[in-house]
């Protein structure tokens, strides 16, 4: 296609003395093509970015006490109230804690589960394939309605346990919440990593197999290796995800004192935004979707830069 | 182990360096280990649906005197009739609107990502790696972020609180874009593309009646995982929503969730509700497995 299409495109401009022939082939078809995403993303993504830092640099100003209340331009005034807050910044770092733990944790399950899975130990491999898939089609309100049933100590069928461990305490809820989204999503993250092990040609274990390596030398030197891709791309969704807490920790707050209005920072984003103070809010916003940003870009370029050194 | 190394003894004798014959000299510890961790998590990862599913099938009263594991009095369908009968059928409401806004609107979005998707894998114009690149940074931009200025949005032009509110943003899938665009480029053979130009066919018809055709389990997959990100949603209803009418069901839910301190009969409706909203997700996986096993790697290809 790179070389047909310019070539034919030369010898039509110069057998049709036409001037102004568009340089770009199909370009009616392109754009046709393109437009209505490009409209909506426009609308629902960048236009929401732009509106949200123009309304976080305004503040909100008060002729006297009970004077009409007016917004003007406030320069940083709202980020200088974002980084002052300090149950905002409990919460990123209550989040951080999570993912370190829970994304290796829910990665690490994945991968050994793809591993056995692609490996000739198992049997009924169909079948734990799709036990393990199944918490991914539970909505995350529904795993934490049933996760936090199951944490109560009246509910519970463990009740020996729930009524000596208090998983909705302070101390662990925070573990409680990491369970119900690793149950959620452990499955998936399986799926994307075995795919992508399925895709690798049988061959390459052939040298492996002939030189003596056991399967768990081969998951070590071959597999792991060659799904690497696959396994930064979840880890990317995972780190995103984290930070963007919301629906488990909300309803937890149902079974458990312990989860504060300000639990995570999209818990935050909301409880500002319904008191309503919502140029505060969108300062929390841009805040958080830069840093998911920069850590998910970041932990993307420095997987690369290790990938090619 | 006698039992598997007996079945096949002839093969394994012969040709030891078959990848066949590999398999079952594994040594009975790796294998039984396996399958024991297997095992193990499959009771984790089914048990919370399984206490789902007992539970939904009792009364409000058994629910907290009988064993949890084990199914009492048999109440499902009379729950399941009471579930519909609360408040005039609000939770059959709520279903339908869920398989709207996630039916309709993740078809949509399938579409319009397909296109775009299709139109960067399979034409050269200027601007193309920078509008890849914007849409990329598209999916790093989480859909969360978007929920409290989209609210801004959607507040100034008085349509919050409305269909359109949850319905509009959820057509956009940058994501899907990305997918598509992979798909596109190994799918659609160029050759194609130029047989059928040759034929005098315009790029647009060319595209729904050959490629997307080509696509299409790629297509399903783009489907079903927006479908289930647009059923799952929370943030925008929770912040968009206020009139009960227009509610998901995964949205009504959680509200009813939040009461039960103030009215504990709603338990029973809670957890039969919360049964009834998960089996959709699971059948429609189940029905169209073949498709999305195979397209669920694409993404990390590159």
């Amino acid at each position: 296609m790179t070389t047909t299409v310019p070539a034919r495109a030369r010898t039509e401009r110069s057998s049709v003395p036409r001037p102004r022939r568009p340089r770009v082939p199909f370009k009616g078809a392109i754009a046709a093509l393109l437009a209505p995403f490009a409209v909506l993303f426009l609308l629902f993504y960048v236009l929401p970015i732009i509106f949200a830092i123009g309304q976080s640099l305004l503040v909100v100003r008060r002729e006297g006490t009970f004077g009409k209340a007016e917004l003007v331009f406030g320069g940083l005034a709202q980020y200088a109230l974002v980084f002052q807050d300090e149950a905002f910044w409990t919460s990123m770092l209550r989040m951080l804690t999570f993912g370190v733990v829970q994304v290796p944790v829910m990665l690490g399950l994945a991968l050994v589960f793809a591993l056995l899975l692609d490996s000739p130990l198992l049997k009924g491999k169909r079948f734990f394939r799709l036990a393990f898939f199944v918490p991914y089609a539970v909505p995350g309100v529904i795993a934490a309605i049933m996760w936090g049933s199951l944490f109560s100590p009246n509910l519970s069928p463990f009740t020996a346990l729930t009524k000596n461990v208090d998983f909705l305490g302070a101390d662990l809820v925070l573990w409680s919440i990491a369970n119900v989204v690793t149950w959620v999503y452990v499955g998936y993250n399986m799926l994307i990593i075995y795919s992508s092990l399925l895709s690798i040609p049988s061959e390459i274990y052939e040298a492996a197999r002939l030189d003596g390596a056991g399967q768990f030398r081969i998951a070590w030197s071959i597999k792991i290796p060659l799904v690497r891709p696959a396994i930064v791309m979840t880890a990317i969704f995972s780190i995103i995800g984290t930070l963007q807490l919301l629906a488990e920790p909300q309803v937890f707050r149902s079974f458990s004192s312990a989860v504060t209005s300000t639990f995570t920072p999209n818990m935050t984003v909301y409880a500002t935004a319904s008191i309503p103070n919502a140029n505060l809010a969108a300062a929390f916003s841009v805040v958080l979707a830069v840093t998911t940003f920069v850590l998910s870009f970041g932990f993307m370029k420095w997987m690369q830069k290790k990938g090619n050194a | 182990m006698s039992a598997v190394t007996t079945s096949r003894p002839r093969s394994s004798a012969p040709r030891s360096d078959s990848p066949r014959s590999r398999a079952i000299r594994e040594p009975l510890v790796s294998r039984t280990s396996a399958m024991l961790v297997m095992a193990v998590f499959t009771v984790y990862f089914l048990l919370p649906l399984w206490w789902l599913l007992v539970a939904s099938s009792k009364s409000t009263g058994d629910i907290l005197t009988t064993n949890p594991l084990w199914f009492a009095d048999m109440r499902l369908f009379s729950n399941i009739g009471d579930l519909f009968a609360y408040r005039d059928g609000i939770f059959l409401r709520w279903l339908g609107n869920s398989l709207l806004y996630a039916g309709l609107g993740g078809a949509v979005a399938t579409l319009l990502a397909a296109m775009a998707g299709y139109a960067l894998a399979k034409y050269r114009f200027p601007g193309r790696e920078l509008i890849f690149d914007v849409v990329l940074g598209g999916v790093l931009v989480p859909a969360t972020a978007l929920a409290l200025p989209l609210f801004l949005i959607f507040s100034q032009v008085q349509l919050t609180n409305t269909f359109w509110a949850v319905f509009l943003p959820s057509l956009v899938s940058p994501f899907g874009v990305y997918l598509a665009r992979i798909f596109a480029a190994s799918s659609v053979p160029d050759e194609l593309l130029e047989a059928s130009r040759l034929d005098g066919a315009g790029e647009i018809r060319t595209f729904f009646t050959v490629s997307l055709r080509l696509m299409s389990p790629a297509l399903v997959t783009m489907f079903l995982f927006q479908f289930v990100a647009i059923w799952n949603n929370f943030f925008l209803p929770l912040i968009m929503l206020r009139s009960e009418e227009l509610f998901p069901v995964v949205f009504g839910l959680y509200g009813w969730n939040n009461q039960l301190n103030q009215i504990p009969e709603l338990r029973g409706l809670v957890l039969i509700g919360a049964l009834l909203s998960v089996i959709p997700l699971i059948v429609i996986f189940l029905l169209l497995q073949r498709f999305w096993r195979n397209g669920l790697g694409t993404g990390a290809l590159k």
